[in-house]
Formats: C-alpha cells, structure tokens, sequence
C-alpha cells in the first residue's frame, strides 16, 4: 500500500500545484477506497495486451491513469456496470455525461453531435489518459488542439463527406497557426478559441461563434483594439445595423490562412478582396500606378485600398476623421510620399480616362495620345507593306540581271 | 531600302575591297544610337511588365529579376542613359550650330528639318507604291527617316517628361496641375506603346546596317541616295565623303548586335499585343 501511494503521487510531483492541491484533496478524501479498487480491476487489466471477448483491447496503464484527471476515482464510478468478477455479458458504454452533464448537453446540441461513436474521447483522448486543459498532456491543451482537430479535420475524406474545407494545412500555415505550432504561443488562437469547444455551431446558425454577424465578437476577444476601431467605421456599423453583405474580418483576412497583413502575399491577395464588392474603385485602381506595380510583387509598398482608406474604421471622405478626407490627405500621401503637398494630393488615385464628364482633362489627353497612337501606326503599317510589295514587283521586273549583282 | 538583304555574314573577298566606301553615320553618331537602342530595349523591356502588370509573363519576368522594384530600379537606370545620350545630342547640335557655325543644320539637303521636297516625296513615294508614277530620288534625308529623327525627338521629350514627373510628382507638383499627375501616366503609357509598336515593326523593316557600320557602297549611296550623291559628284565633293571599308568582323558583329535587337524587340512586340489586346 505505501509503495503504491508513492508510486501514485510521484507524477503529480512535478505538475501544477493546483492538481497537486487537488489529487492531494482527493487522495485524502476517496484513495484509499479508489486505490484499492483500481489494484483489483489492474489485476487482470494492467496487462496491455487484454482483449475483450469482441477482441476490444481493454488493457488500462494503471500509472497514466493514476496521474489523470479521473486517477482518483474507482473504475466503477465510470463503468458503472461493472462491480465484479466475472462481468456481466453486457457492459454499457461509459457516460461522460454522467457526471459531465452540461457539456454532454452542449455536444448533444452541436455539430458534432452523432458524428462519433465516442464524441468525448475523440476530443479528450484515451478515456484512461485524460489530463485537464492546463496541462501539456491534454490533448485539449492549446498547443496540442490543433492536431487534436487535425485528427478528424485533416482528413480528406472526411473533409470531402461533410462537404467542409480541408482547413488544418491553412490554418497551421496561418499568422496563428505559426504562433502556436512555431512560437508555441498559448494565447494565440487555435481551433477552440473561435469556434468553442463542446456546443460547436455550423458557421450558418446565427448562435455559432462564427457566424458572421458573431465574428467581429469572435476575434475581438483578443483582438479588442481592432474590433474598436472596426465598429468606429462604415463596415462595422453596418454590420451591426444588420446588413449582411458589409464585411466582417474573414472576409478580407479569410478565416483559417490568415497572414501577417505587412506580408507581400496577404497584400497582393486583399486587394481583389475589397474589389469584389467596390468594383468600379478598384478598376479605376487598376489603371494607376499604384496597382500596375504593384500587381508586379516583390517588395510591395505601393499603395494598396486600405493604406489610403485604413484597414479598420474606413470613414467616408466627407468624414473630417477618415484619412482620405481633404484636410487629412497631405499626411495621408505623406507617409509614402514624403514631399507632398496641396497640389500633389490633388491626383486622383481613381481617375476614369475613360469618363469624360469625371475626368475630362484625363479623358483627352487619352483620346489624343489613342489617335496619335493608332494614325501613326496605321500609315506607317500601310506604307511599308505597300513599299514591300512595289520592291518585290520591281525586282520581278528588273529580272536576274539586279539580282545577280547583290549576292 | 527594302532589296538589302543583310541576312549573310560577309567574309573577307577580293571583291570587297575593290569596292568605294562612302561615311554615312560618324563613329560618335552609331555610338548614340547604340546607347539609344540598348536603353530602349532595356525600358522596353521593364516598362512593359509594369504597363501590363496583370500579365501573368509580367509577373514571372518581374519575379525573376527581382520584383517590381528591381524593375523599376532598371527602367530608371535605363532612363538616365537614355536621357544622357538626348542631352548628349543636344550637345552636339549647340556645338555644330554655335561653335563650329555649320550651315544647312536646319535647312537644306543636310537638315533633319521638313521641308516642301519631303511632301513631294511622300506624295511621290505612295504614287509609286501603287503604280502611278517613277520612283522619287531622294537626297541625305529622306521623309520617312526624318520622321523617324522627329518621332524620337518627339518621343524622349515626352516620355521623358511624363517619366521624371512620375519619378518626381512632388517636386513636378509644385508646378503642374493636380490632373496632370493622372494623365502623365496615361501619356507616358501611350507614347510607350506607341514608341514599341513603331521601332518592334516599322523602323525594323527596312533593316540597313549602314547604322552600325557607319558606310555603304558606292552602289548602295547611288541608288538610295541619288540626289545627295548626284549633288555632291557635281560640287566634286564626293571624295570628302570617302570612307575605310568596315573591317569584315565588324561588319559581322554590327549584324549579330543588330539581329539580337531585332529578336528582343519582337519577342517584346508580341508580348505588347498580348498584353494590349488580351487585357484592356
């Protein structure tokens, strides 16, 4: 019994000290009875290669199971059919919700519910190897989630049979995936911190954490600031007035392969994205400078729509505070442009050659260079072919005698 | 213009020797027009990617050297060249007006300036063409080639003005309207295209070497150039005109440079088309 207590209590020596505070509570309280109860059941079940009559391996590592988070209670707390040697030929399947009753109900409720035999140990892990949350042996530890996810959401053919996105490769290869997989960041956002954890909601139900209306909420749990500003701005506050179309933050920094947004591919990939519903902006964009380089890649500092328009709280120019408003756009070029003054400012970044009534000194200076362009082109195009011909005539004619001379 | 063949390599014959030379271009003339047409080809080639930057050729090519600032780095080192050897030319003309007080600089069978003969010519020339007259003779200058002069001369003042006011917006902004900002952009773009689609198909056609050698035979001067020679056999001025016959590696190198030219300048006239007519 004292080699066992020993035994028990060595793993948790090194552990937080509130599971110590808590196994210590426990020991005093249940061990003795537990105890004795797991030596009976490890008797037969320590040994890892013991199969049940369906050939189900029922091997249990008694020393793991000791140092988890269940290593206090008694085998038949859990398997609660089973009191005594020998087992009764039917044995229910374990439940969690026993004793967890309101995560079963929120799984019951969720996405997930039906799509496993076992839902909780899909997540949780071996049921007789569960740690909490804090501990890096969980498998619901920050750390470990998304491969803890990945496990299911990884998988293609899985991917394929719900119709969902393979997203684990984007999301590890995302700012945030980087943060935990890389940096092993315990703050940043794994799978769990947007889209909960037991009561997951299709992104289509208005409850789900990720439905749009819910996402400035989502990342502003940690993102505080932007969600702020973003709700200071025309997008947020339609949103927030209920328009479904105004844009929440996956729609420009997508959901899962989010990048670091000073990264050259995230500022070649958002332009379209703010294009796709300004679409007449960003083809008169198209048509500068700003974008004709900037289209080209490699360092990628010209001007994209939000380092003129900001990226979070976008105000209208009429608004004395939106950084394209009039009295705001020498500091607003400046930034680039470090020379900028009244009149420099007053280039149109969106001018239409093509609208006369707009931009109608733009709009002849462009019919004027088109006609220059295509008269000189076209009557020098006639002449040398007209040329061509007449020389190839005149040899004919002039007969062998030329042609002789030449070569 | 259009019988020279020039497609051969020449080597070296008893043939050639025996024949007269006369100096069409100085060494300082081809020199110029090297730099020309090595910076043009180097701004073609950077400015391209940039006008049809959502050209997906424009991406790899501007992925390659290095993305878009490298490109822009080139296109205004390029620039610069080019912008020495106009201002080099300009020189060179204050000089032979100023100091050496050459006469006929802007009039007369010697100037690059239009003159009345040139309309006739022109006229004369399309008569031709389609069979309704003799062929026109023509003097030192003729009307297509000072169009070519001028086109350039045109062109670099242009292009060059829209370019450094892109370069220096700020700076140009202290004087120029706010929309001509917009519209260098538009201009410089135009002027380019128009500069590429000309030089890439038209100036290419006629394919004299005499550019790069700076001499032709006394057949070649005689039947391009009638009445210069004409003119100059009556003045008996004909032998200050005589040249060396270019060394034959010379005249192969001129050809290889020259054809090189060509390969780049047509490659970049049909990623032009693409780009124009498959995007805007």
């Amino acid at each position: 019994m004292n080699a066992d207590l020993c035994k028990t209590e060595a793993p948790e020596v090194g552990s937080r000290s509130k599971i110590v505070a808590v196994a210590i509570a426990a020991l005093l309280l249940f061990l003795p009875f537990a105890l004795q109860a797991q030596a009976d059941c490890l008797t037969c079940h320590a040994d890892q290669t013991l199969q049940d009559a369906s050939g189900k391996n029922v091997g249990v590592d008694g020393d793991k199971f000791h140092s988890s988070i269940h290593g206090s209670l008694s085998c038949s707390d859990c398997h609660t059919t089973i009191k005594e040697y020998p087992h009764p030929d039917t044995v229910t399947t374990v439940k969690c919700s026993a004793c967890h009753a309101d995560e079963g109900k929120a799984v019951a409720g969720s996405i997930h519910d039906g799509t496993s035999a076992n839902p909780c140990t899909s997540c949780h892990g071996d049921a007789h190897s569960i740690f909490p949350k804090d501990d890096p042996r969980a498998a619901v530890y920050p750390l470990n989630i998304p491969k803890t996810c990945g496990t299911c959401h990884a998988n293609e053919s899985l991917a394929k049979k719900y119709g969902l996105q393979n997203v684990y490769a984007t999301y590890m290869d995302s700012i945030h995936g980087y943060a935990v997989s890389k940096e092993g960041l315990l703050v940043a956002a794994n799978c769990m911190s947007c889209h909960g954890s037991h009561k997951i909601l299709s992104h289509k139900d208005d409850k789900s954490t990720t439905a749009r209306v819910n996402v400035p909420n989502t990342c502003g749990a940690c993102h505080g600031g932007v969600k702020d500003e973003y709700l200071s701005g025309v997008h947020g506050k339609a949103v927030v007035a209920g328009d479904a179309t105004a844009p929440v933050c996956t729609d420009c920094h997508t959901a899962h392969a989010i990048l670091q947004p000073t990264e050259s591919s995230f500022r070649m990939q958002s332009t379209p994205i703010c294009g796709s519903c300004h679409k007449e902006e960003l083809a008169t964009y198209r048509d500068t400078f700003h974008s004709q380089l900037g289209l080209l890649g490699g360092y990628v500092e010209t001007a994209r729509c939000w380092d003129c328009h900001g990226a979070h709280g976008n105000l209208p120019a009429s608004d004395p505070a939106s950084p394209i408003n009039k009295a705001n756009l020498i500091k607003t070029c400046g930034r680039c442009h470090k020379d900028a003054n009244a009149s420099f400012v007053q280039y149109q970044p969106h001018a239409n050659p093509h609208n006369r009534k707009l931009n109608p000194a733009l709009y002849f200076v462009r019919l004027f260079m088109n006609l220059l362009l295509w008269s000189t082109l076209s009557f020098f195009t006639l002449h040398t072919l007209l040329w061509f011909i007449r020389a190839k005539k005149e040899q004919g004619k002039s007969g062998q005698s030329a042609g002789e001379k030449h070569d | 213009m259009t019988e020279e063949t020039g497609t051969v390599l020449v080597e070296p014959t008893e043939d050639n020797g025996k024949e007269r030379y006369y100096v069409r271009f100085t060494l300082a003339q081809r020199y110029l027009h090297a730099m020309l047409f090595t910076s043009f080809l180097g701004l073609a080639a950077t400015g391209l990617p940039m006008r049809f930057s959502d050209n997906a050729t424009a991406r790899v090519f501007a992925s390659a050297v290095g993305g878009f600032g490298a490109i822009l780095f080139l296109h205004k080192f390029c620039a610069i060249v080019l912008t020495l050897a106009f201002l080099y030319h300009l020189k060179d003309l204050a000089t032979r007006v100023f100091v050496d007080k050459e006469k006929g600089i802007f009039w007369g069978p010697n100037s690059m300036v239009a003159n009345w003969k040139d309309v006739q010519d022109l006229v004369g020339h399309l008569r031709w063409f389609v069979g309704l007259g003799p062929k026109p003779k023509f003097d030192r200058f003729a009307y297509w080639e000072k169009f070519d002069y001028w086109a350039v001369f045109w062109g670099m003042i242009v292009i060059g003005f829209s370019g450094y006011a892109m370069w220096f917006a700020p700076f140009f902004a202290r004087f120029l309207p706010g929309w001509a900002l917009n519209a260098v952009l538009v201009v410089h773009g135009e002027e380019a295209l128009l500069a590429i689609l000309f030089i890439f198909s038209i100036h290419f056609v006629p394919m004299d070497m005499v550019i790069f050698t700076g001499k032709e035979t006394e057949e070649e001067f005689k039947k391009k150039r009638t009445l210069e020679y004409e003119r100059l056999a009556a003045e008996g001025k004909l032998e200050t005109r005589v040249g060396d016959r270019p060394v034959y590696w010379w005249v192969n190198f001129a050809k290889v440079i020259g054809f090189t030219a060509i390969l780049i300048g047509l490659v970049l006239l049909v990623l032009t088309l693409i780009g124009y007519f498959g995007t805007s």
